[in-house]
């Protein structure tokens, strides 16, 4: 609340007010309502959150002030930018507007930037659209630009090709680009949705720099709370296409009028929420729960448990076997033509004793889906032992591989690939029942409706198809099946990350519920912490195929060692606009600090 | 593989690993054709049998050495290959090798004349078509392309003689020049058989003009096929560009749209046609047979129709061969400049 | 972006319904000019079959008559009532051997696209699932086979398999076999890729995992979604036949004249009575080739239009209503819950139900 006193002018006219602006889509079953009477108003150098989930219509609407919808849209309503109608704009005079006075970020920089153009061609293009200068000049600009928004090294990255840059440098040059002809407002579309948390805090504080410097307003379009609490003055929710909601950060974090966002906001999972916020790790000790460099006493726990396998544990019921050991884990996948292996996992060792949850956590390419797909046997390991119940993987003969497959589950992260779309429901679920032979037809059809009923989903589903189901009610048939042996172990890679929050609430609370239950042990992995928070005993840190710290969830949560988690944890934004604050500024002093590279 | 023996520069090390594989696509080639004519017998009895008594096959089979093991003549037939000996034709004497340059040069003509058909009809048709998706201008373009994909060339070829010979009389219903013009070109010195750069070697304007004439209709007749392929990929490939965010992107930049299209879409719509432009070369190959033996157009489709209907297979596998390593020395020259259009290959 | 405007409006269509006649859902499914394209092709395929069926009923003669009762037709007569078409330079009657040529195509396209595919789709699919060093011997022949000039291939093929002489039994066959050759590297190259893509699907991995053997992979899991583009390549596989066909035979390498009646041949035989402008002999052939073929493309290429965009939906996130799940997960606090679910119901009025009655 602090940060918008502090820019937004607030009184001052609206730079952009939307009235009532609806998009319609023809489409052959009829009229496809995107968005209906949408309002809201952006003032100068406002940083305005249009906040939905899957089909509210957020993108859609943003689109429309920019006349980017295609031919089949029909826009109602008005949006005005300082007097001037844009929905009726066309041809030139909308060119015009593009890029100069409204620009616009998009959600993957991997495929908003032109393959076939160098970077800096892609800047000097955008220059050159609505500012007469030399061709000379605006290479010197486009440096400038790069510079600008951190991109090292400028004079001679202006000449990479996308391919050459990394996710978060290719938001930058989507970035250069939006600010080079310095607009009045940047639409920002989920920009940092396919970023890693690291990246994204650094895109955020971007963003942010920008807004204090440049003046520019920002329409910030995304999913997650937390970014929103992190950037945001003022918050419009969005749901089916219409404005539920709207109101200054402060206001609508701490008391949310309409029931949508209520629930919306219950559903954000956070740090602190599960078991490192629980007071049998620190006791009392809330504020500090999510781990400030300081806190933590420097010689407590060495950071040599990065290689130690088995760290002790709270409970630690480990009697008997683990139902996992991994130990000295290599994985190496040739490279191309000639160029040398690429070691993807780098000797991980770690343990999961039976009915215990361990949560796999790092950023995309730390090789943590990898560990999981060599410990089913989909990638073999170069080197070292994967014993699931004292059996070794790796030696096993092939008839005890097979029963002891019989002892495994697994979930994937796409819900929509991970069934297959030609066999019923009922089929995909008893599939590991006919592989393995157990049971007759009748007994099949009964053990399906039981695990139908065990995730929650109505027993004529077995009869549907994958593609009729919507995607939290495949990723729970996806469990179903995984579960439906019986298993004692249960591999999960990033079974939530593909659905929207609340989908995502419902699917981990079932997940929390069949695990008390049944009390498999699970190697659960996921980027997210705040989910790897609620679900996980135990947490495991990866990064560039190393295994960076081990522990239980409430001591690498809210103590972290190593100074990889804690950048990690401090990237987070958690979804509350003052607490994100405190935590901005903490980064800000590990930054400083030199203690971590972003 | 090893690391080491290999160059730094990815593109030169992907061309490289490119090149070497022209040697198995021609070698499975060479081998897949010579065996197929095998396994009929050898080339002796299958064009004179019947004609000839047994003791005579037998006397020519063994002059000609077709006694030996197969193994011993594929050997040797690989061998001859190496050194540019595509061996000799049965019927008429003439080394393959030569036949090959001769009317090589003629086959290269008239695929260079049909090229230039297909790029001047193709292209622009495939953008106006992509460009009025689903309005007239594309249903029309998008029917001419199926039709002139299902008639065959020779089919074309017989219509475009029946109206601009024999109906119209304005052009020239077959060969490669008039006899007069074909007689004084011989004798032109260095002569390339290629007959356009022989007639500008003569320098008299009426013949150049003369074989000008004669090389429309087929050229047009190939040259349609090959268009109507190009009218379907660049539409399709042009659509499909225009819906990615990179599109939009620069759309939403103020990039003027005729420069959207231009420097962006059109640009990355190119490279998968560049891609199967490389298949288009054999097709093209293909239709050069069935074109010239419509227009008695005396390249290598036209001898090799010949030596089919005589059943000299020694010629008609020497010419397959020479076929064979041209294919696989294009495809590898679409990869070169597949390299250069898209950046992404490189690395 | 359209990408986007499908995400978006997604979950707000009704689901693609599985029952029914799938022959007519496909109809159903397009509208406008896609749907002209694809019932005027099948109207052709339908004449054609017919055609080639019901020809000796059909043509006033035979095709290789050149008389009927004893009186003779003449050569190269310009089209009357007697010959509709003409008749030809060997004197036979054009239409009879237009009509006959239709069922001599039928027979080879026929036999030609079954054979290949039973040989190259189960190739490809094993070729690609089991990978490794025989996959990669088959891929650098079939790529080798796939490069060169298709015709030049059925030549040769047709040159092994006749002798270098055709028997008149064996023509039809024999033509089949060579246009077979060439295609089976192309069902081939397009299932095994298919393969090398699905095969990697968390799908087959989920089969994997839990132990299903190989065999049962492949045949239960990957052709199944493999299969899909088959309809596809085979209508675009069948025009290619008949040009190849009609070019073998305009060579002089498909089926002896007195054996059947075929278009390439009596082309070939056409052209030099297009030189003294007799149009007659040649452009009936020849359009019929034009016909069938294009018919056969445009349902080809419609098929191409209507599946693939199914096949690129499919794997789209959110179908039906992820937002509904939400709205009956949380039914409980119905007091202001029915303000959305409210809206919800005005919008998408299949979902909803679809969903009602299965909670």
């Amino acid at each position: 609340m602090s940060a918008s006193s502090a820019t937004t002018p607030g009184t001052g006219a609206p730079m952009l007010a939307l009235d009532h602006l609806s998009v319609t889509f023809r489409s052959d079953a009829g009229p496809v309502h995107a968005v209906r009477e949408v309002s809201f108003d952006v003032a100068p150098g406002e940083i305005v959150a249009v906040v939905g989930e899957s089909g509210s219509g957020k993108s859609v609407s943003s689109r429309a002030l920019l006349g980017l919808l295609p031919g089949t849209a029909s826009v109602g309503g008005s949006a005005r930018m300082d007097g001037v109608e844009l929905t009726t704009l066309g041809g030139e005079s909308m060119r015009r507007v593009r890029g100069d006075r409204i620009a616009m970020i998009f959600q993957e920089p991997a495929t908003s930037l032109d393959p076939v153009r160098t970077v800096g061609w892609q800047v000097m293009e955008a220059l050159r659209s609505h500012r007469r200068m030399s061709r000379h000049a605006a290479h010197r600009r486009a440096v400038e630009l790069l510079d600008l928004v951190g991109i090292p090294d400028p004079e001679r990255r202006v000449h990479s090709y996308p391919h050459q840059m990394s996710g978060g440098q290719k938001q930058r040059v989507m970035i250069a680009i939006a600010i080079s002809c310095e607009p009045e407002l940047i639409i920002a579309d989920e920009p940092t949705t396919a970023l890693d948390v690291t990246v994204q805090a650094a895109i955020l504080d971007l963003l942010r720099g920008l807004r204090d410097r440049l003046g520019t307003a920002i329409v910030l379009i995304t999913h997650n709370m937390g970014v929103v609490a992190d950037l945001a003055d003022r918050v419009v929710v969005m749901y089916r296409g219409q404005v539920v909601e709207q109101a200054p950060v402060a206001q609508l974090f701490a008391a949310p009028a309409h029931p949508y966002t209520q629930r919306l906001l219950a559903a954000v999972p956070y740090l602190g929420q599960g078991r490192s916020g629980r007071p049998t790790a620190e006791p009392g000790d809330d504020s500090d729960g999510t781990g400030s460099s300081s806190g933590a006493g420097p010689g407590a726990r060495p950071v040599q448990v990065t290689s130690a396998g088995e760290v002790s544990r709270e409970p630690a019921p480990s009697t008997g076997t683990p139902a996992l050991a991994v130990r000295d884990l290599v994985v190496e996948f040739p490279g191309r033509l000639g160029s040398p292996r690429v070691r993807a996992v780098d000797g991980v060792s770690l343990t999961i004793a039976p009915g215990r949850v361990l949560g796999l956590v790092g950023e995309s390419g730390s090789g943590k889906t990898t560990v999981g797909r060599s410990v089913v046997g989909l990638v073999p390991a170069t080197s070292g032992s994967i014993e699931v119940f004292g059996t070794d993987l790796r030696t096993a003969s092939p008839h005890t591989l097979r029963d002891l497959r019989r002892r495994f589950g697994f979930v994937f992260q796409d819900p929509a690939a991970s069934l297959n779309p030609r066999a019923s429901v009922g089929a995909c679920i008893a599939e590991p029942l006919s592989v393995h032979k157990v049971g007759t037809d009748a007994s099949r059809h009964k053990r399906v409706a039981e695990l139908l009923e065990a995730v929650e989903l109505p027993a004529a589903f077995a009869k549907r198809y994958p593609h009729e189901l919507s995607g939290g009610q495949r990723q729970r048939v996806s469990l179903a099946r995984a579960l439906v042996l019986g298993p004692d172990l249960l591999i999960a890679d990033e079974p939530t990350s593909a659905l929207d929050v609340s989908v995502q609430a419902t699917v981990l609370h079932l997940f929390q519920e069949l695990q008390r239950e049944m009390g498999f042990a699970c190697l659960f992995i996921s980027h997210d912490l705040a989910v790897v928070d609620i679900v996980a005993h135990d947490v495991a840190v990866m990064s560039l195929g190393r295994l960076v710290e081990v522990g239980t969830t409430a001591e690498v949560l809210s103590a972290p060692q190593h100074a990889y988690t804690r950048a990690l944890l401090a990237a987070v934004p958690v979804p509350d606009p003052a607490a994100q604050r405190e935590r901005r500024e903490v980064r800000a002093a590990l930054l400083a600090a030199g203690s971590v590279s972003s | 593989m090893n690391v080491k023996i290999l160059p730094r520069s990815p593109l030169v090390r992907y061309l490289l690993v490119r090149l070497a594989l022209i040697v198995p696509t021609v070698w499975i080639l060479v081998s897949v054709v010579f065996f197929f004519m095998r396994v009929i017998g050898d080339p002796i009895t299958a064009s004179q049998g019947g004609r000839l008594s047994a003791a005579q096959l037998a006397a020519r089979r063994a002059a000609a050495g077709f006694d030996r093991p197969i193994l011993q003549q594929y050997g040797e037939y690989l061998g001859g290959l190496l050194h540019g000996d595509f061996g000799t034709a049965l019927t008429d004497h003439r080394k393959i090798s030569e036949v090959l340059i001769t009317n090589g040069a003629a086959t290269l003509e008239l695929t260079f004349w049909a090229l230039i058909v297909a790029f001047v009809v193709g292209i622009p048709l495939g953008r106006l078509a992509a460009r009025y998706r689903d309005k007239l201008p594309d249903v029309t373009i998008r029917t001419f392309a199926v039709l002139v994909y299902a008639a065959p060339v020779f089919f074309v070829g017989l219509l475009l003689k029946l109206l601009f010979s024999a109906t119209l009389n304005w052009l020239p219903a077959s060969g490669r020049a008039s006899a007069n013009v074909e007689i004084a070109l011989n004798n032109v010195n260095p002569k390339t058989n290629v007959m356009i750069i022989d007639a500008i070697l003569y320098g008299d304007p009426g013949y150049i003009l003369d074989v000008l004439r004669h090389a429309i209709l087929p050229a047009l007749a190939l040259g349609l096929l090959t268009a109507g392929v190009f009218i379907r990929l660049i539409r399709i490939n042009l659509l499909e560009t225009m819906r990615t965010d990179y599109v939009t992107a620069a759309r939403a930049r103020g990039v003027p749209e005729r420069l959207v299209v231009r420097k962006h879409a059109f640009r990355n719509a190119l490279v998968p046609v560049v891609t199967v432009m490389g298949m288009q070369i054999a097709i093209m190959l293909g239709g050069a047979i069935l074109t010239e033996t419509t227009f008695e157009w005396q390249g290598l489709g036209y001898v090799l129709s010949h030596y089919l209907l005589a059943r000299d297979f020694v010629a008609v596998q020497g010419i397959v061969t020479a076929i064979a390593v041209v294919v696989a020395v294009s495809s590898f020259l679409i990869d070169v400049i597949n390299a250069l259009v898209d950046p992404r290959v490189r690395y | 972006m359209s990408a986007l405007v499908a995400t978006e409006t997604a979950d707000l269509e009704a689901p693609p319904r599985r029952r029914g006649f799938p022959g007519v859902a496909l109809i159903r499914s397009t509208h406008g000019l896609q749907r002209a394209m694809l019932l005027s092709g099948l109207v052709v395929i339908v004449l054609f079959v017919v055609v080639a069926v019901f020809a000796p009923l059909i043509a006033p003669y035979g095709f290789n008559a050149d008389r009927a009762n004893g009186v003779i037709f003449g050569t190269q007569q310009p089209p009357s009532a007697a010959h509709w078409f003409g008749t030809t330079v060997g004197g036979q009657d054009v239409l009879s051997r237009v009509i006959f040529g239709a069922r001599t195509a039928l027979t080879v396209i026929v036999l030609a696209v079954a054979i290949s595919l039973t040989v190259g789709a189960p190739l490809g699919v094993i070729s690609g699932y089991v990978g490794g060093k025989v996959d990669r011997v088959l891929v650098l022949v079939t790529d080798a086979l796939y490069a060169f000039p298709s015709l030049l291939l059925a030549i040769v093929v047709s040159i092994m398999i006749t002798g270098g002489r055709s028997t008149p039994v064996g023509g039809i066959i024999a033509a089949a076999l060579s246009i077979t050759v060439v295609f089976v590297p192309q069902y081939f190259r397009v299932v095994r890729n298919q393969t090398v893509s699905v095969k990697h699907e968390p799908f087959v991995d989920a089969a994997r995992i839990t132990g299903a053997k190989p065999g049962r992979i492949m045949f239960r899991h990957v052709l199944p979604n493999v299969s899909q583009t088959i309809p596809v390549l085979a209508t675009l596989n069948a025009s290619e036949a008949i040009l190849t066909l009609a070019g073998l035979g305009f060579l002089g390498f498909g089926i002896e004249p007195s054996a059947a009646a075929e278009w390439g041949y009596d082309l070939n035989k056409a052209l030099s009575d297009a030189t003294n402008g007799i149009w007659w002999t040649g452009v009936y052939p020849g359009l019929a080739i034009v016909v069938v073929v294009a018919g056969v493309t445009l349902v080809g290429e419609s098929l191409n239009d209507i599946l693939n965009p199914m096949l690129r939906t499919r794997g789209a996130g959110t179908t039906t209503a992820d937002e509904q799940e939400i709205v009956l997960a949380t039914e409980a606090d119905a007091t202001t819950g029915d303000h959305v679910a409210d809206r919800a119901g005005l919008t998408d009025d299949t979902p909803t139900s679809d969903q009602e009655d299965g909670r």
